[in-house]
């Protein structure tokens, strides 16, 4: 049971000397995290008292902030390309890629962003989601999120579910769009009622993608 | 003398009834020793044979849960490092969120149903419990949500009239985010809340897990942040498409942020989780390994001090009769 003790303090300190070896801002080579970034000193010092006082033995927790890299400042000019983030919950689809343009399917319609666009946050609805690079566009059908546009022409798009528009089945979306409907018409709890909305309105978004 | 001989005795008796655990190993084995001296030959050895089959055992377990734990995180690993770009926008949005006052502050604490993992929970549940003290004061309360059986178990204790909801059996099947949109829309349905701060073990490496906490203020307190300037000053520079008015977008932008960092959180938790268990076990298995080895120069000796007692008495015998 002694042992147990020690072996936990050992753990402890090893694991200390890790996180103190993080915080001094070297990281090991071995780091393979693609979205880990080294961490910035921008902790607030308010907080850090307040901790200090409560509890002083236990290390203060670390903010999502630390593990952030800062974004620049508003340039003076406009820049002349985009900075695109689209994440989504099972991978960044893209991150920190240059374009030239995106158009996202905002509730008030299509929006197009171009470098220097005021800062918006913007609702999305479903639709399709294109991005314009050179001479390239990619097209991405999205379920529904949210859309920051930053000063620094800095662009984040977090969506729930983004598909590539050659994956979607039309067939399906067809019999979707049916389903729903009569769903829709056989309703009668709201609730029933919201979600065959719902479901009619992300079916015909499809179909306006897939023909449009 | 005789008290010597008869605490010996005493001893003896001890050892017969003597259940095989390894917590009472040391003293039996000492036992052992002394008891062979006196005539007790093939029952020490059993004993100590069994205590080392045990203890193999054990280590076969321990290892195998390493080399599981070791599979499991590989999975977990790369959909948690998928996922942890979900959040950084939000943070880019919002800032951190850390330092605002609130009145009502529910901390989510994160932690794992299953045991033997390390020190993980105990850690999450021991900066939850600070962060309540940091953030008390007049007029403020704080409340718990509670996610895993081993947090609940900790926190319970002491905290148990300011549990709001537990959530457990999380983990049982492999998480996705629609589980946890669920879940976050059950906990805002049920709670009342300034600000949510949740506790979780964030993922660095398979020997470290910091525990760290993510803020997510209501819309109301963003909106008051945003009039009020400082870190969410530049909030009211940003024009809002979408929506009626600014403050159901706020709130559709709370709660999305809520799903998407308690998404991470858990990731995070279950990685580490499962480093935990991966160290934990090694060094459990390394621990029966040495005991093994210690066991066996035992039973060795014991072995050989019983042939050599009974040597002694055939040599001594056969010399009586001699002589």
């Amino acid at each position: 049971m002694y042992r147990q003790g020690s072996r936990l303090l050992m753990r402890a300190t090893a694991a200390d000397g890790a996180r103190l070896r993080v915080t001094a801002g070297s990281r090991p080579a071995s780091q393979a995290f693609s979205t880990e970034v080294t961490e910035a000193p921008a902790v607030d010092s308010s907080f850090l008292e307040a901790w200090k006082k409560a509890a002083p033995n236990i290390d203060p927790p670390k903010t999502p902030l630390a593990f952030m890299k800062p974004r620049p400042p508003t340039p003076s000019s406009i820049p002349s390309k985009l900075t695109l983030n689209f994440v989504l919950p099972y991978q960044s689809e893209i991150s920190n890629k240059e374009v030239d343009m995106a158009i996202i399917p905002a509730t008030t319609g299509q929006m197009g962003v171009l470098p220097g666009h005021v800062a918006t946050i913007a609702e999305l609805k479903p639709g399709v989601l294109s991005v314009h690079e050179g001479n390239e566009v990619t097209k991405y059908f999205v379920s529904s999120g949210f859309a920051f546009i930053h000063a620094n022409s800095y662009a984040d798009i977090v969506a729930v579910e983004a598909v590539s528009l050659d994956r979607i089945d039309p067939s399906l979306v067809q019999k979707g769009l049916a389903d729903f409907t009569q769903k829709l018409n056989s309703a009668v709890t709201d609730l029933e009622k919201a979600e065959a909305q719902v479901g009619v309105e992300v079916h015909s978004a499809l179909n306006a993608a897939l023909t449009g | 003398m005789a008290m010597a001989a008869l605490r010996r005795e005493g001893r003896r008796f001890l050892l017969s009834s003597a259940s095989s655990t390894p917590i009472t190993a040391r003293s039996a084995i000492s036992n052992d020793r002394e008891s062979c001296l006196f005539g007790a030959r093939s029952i020490s050895t059993q004993i100590v044979r069994n205590r080392m089959k045990s203890v193999r055992n054990i280590q076969k377990i321990t290892k195998a849960m390493k080399m599981v734990a070791a599979s499991k995180l590989r999975g977990v690993q790369t959909k948690t490092e998928n996922s942890r770009g979900l959040w950084q926008p939000f943070v880019a949005l919002l800032g951190d969120g850390f330092s605002v006052d609130v009145k009502k502050n529910v901390v989510i604490t994160v932690s794992s149903d299953k045991g033997l993992c390390g020190g993980i929970n105990s850690t999450s549940v021991k900066v939850s419990k600070a962060l309540t003290r940091v953030y008390s004061g007049p007029e403020k309360e704080t409340k718990y949500v509670v996610l895993g059986e081993k947090g609940k178990a900790q926190l319970v204790r002491d905290s148990k009239n300011r549990i709001e909801l537990t959530i457990s059996e999380l983990q049982k099947n492999p998480l996705n985010y629609t589980q946890v949109a669920v879940l976050a829309d059950d906990i805002l349905k049920n709670v009342e809340f300034d600000a949510l701060r949740i506790v979780f073990n964030k993922f660095h490496s398979v020997v470290s897990f910091p525990p760290t906490v993510s803020t997510i203020l209501s819309p109301e307190i963003v909106e008051k942040e945003s009039e009020a300037g400082g870190r969410l000053g530049d909030l009211d520079l940003y024009e809002i498409e979408g929506g009626e008015t600014k403050s159901e977008v706020l709130q559709n932008l709370s709660e999305f942020q809520f799903s998407c960092v308690l998404f991470n959180a858990v990731l995070e938790n279950g990685c580490s989780e499962l480093g935990a268990r991966m160290s934990a076990m090694d060094s459990s298995s390394k621990n029966a390994g040495e005991m093994l080895d210690r066991l066996t120069l035992t039973y060795n000796r014991t072995r050989q001090a019983s042939i050599t007692t009974e040597l002694i008495e055939i040599i001594s015998g056969a010399s009586a009769l001699e002589g």
